[in-house]
């Protein structure tokens, strides 16, 4: 089964489990099931028209799904994916 | 509050010196404990914002997988992160807050005034979702390294 890292902030809705082990064979199915278990985790990773956050990274291993084929990516039970807030700011306006 | 060791806070401040006149960038490792973040190393980060280093800073998130990763191996957490302001005030800005979406975690944030660490401040990212954030000021505990018993085999 892949794992999914789950970030510090979002383990509240994870039952404070850092990572969760799901059986899926693309990206976007492992996001599904990290989903089904834990529902409250939506609306932190998806806009209201179902797509990822911009500033939610979803990296599988060392690389951004972005410049992969995206949820369409395809997976091995070997497989990390995590999912990385950014982190930016700045001075000024 | 976030507890730090002296050496770790001296670090991050020196970070910031050593980036002036540009924002240096960081991650705070450790483990949370209720509203405690006790930091137990940090880690350096490279700040991407070629375009406005001196008063921007962003962190490679693959940079962010990795450190997370070798965090985990050694039993930490991420806990924070910290920035420099380059002469400007310790104080979050609004860009801070707008680019800020780890919750309960502590940002730290150093004014270095003409290439020299002032006044270091921290603010806990709190509320539950984007509608809500906010930073609250949280105080800093500074440590001292703490001693290893010497001199003994255990
Ligand atoms: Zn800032």
């Amino acid at each position: 089964m892949a794992k999914i890292q789950i970030p510090t902030p979002l383990r509240q809705y994870t039952n404070k489990r850092e990572s969760i082990e799901i059986k899926a064979s693309t990206v976007g199915d492992a996001l599904s099931g990290l989903l089904a278990k834990h529902p409250d985790l939506r609306r932190h990773l998806y806009t209201e028209d179902g797509k990822l956050r911009a500033f939610v990274n979803v990296y599988l291993n060392d690389e951004d799904i972005r410049y992969l084929q995206k949820e369409a990516t395809t997976i091995k039970d070997s497989d990390n994916i995590s999912i990385v807030p950014s982190i930016a700011g700045g001075a000024r306006q | 509050m976030l507890k730090i060791d002296k050496s770790h806070y001296e670090a991050l401040r020196c970070h910031g010196e050593e980036t002036y006149p540009y924002e240096c960038c960081g991650v705070l490792l450790g483990t949370m404990n209720g509203e405690q973040r006790i930091v137990t190393s940090t880690a350096r980060c490279g700040n991407t914002r070629d375009d406005s280093p001196h008063n921007r800073y962003h962190i490679d998130p693959r940079e962010l997988v990795r450190i997370q990763r070798e965090g985990r191996e050694r039993g930490e957490d991420i806990v924070g992160f910290y920035h420099s302001h380059p002469d400007h005030p310790a104080r979050w800005s609004p860009t801070d807050l707008a680019e800020a979406h780890w919750f309960s975690c502590s940002y730290v944030i150093t004014s270095v005034a003409k290439g020299k660490a002032e006044v270091t401040n921290s603010f806990e990212l709190s509320g539950s979702d984007e509608a809500d954030k906010k930073f609250v000021d949280e105080k800093i505990e500074i440590g001292e390294l703490e001693s290893k018993p010497q001199g003994r085999a255990s």
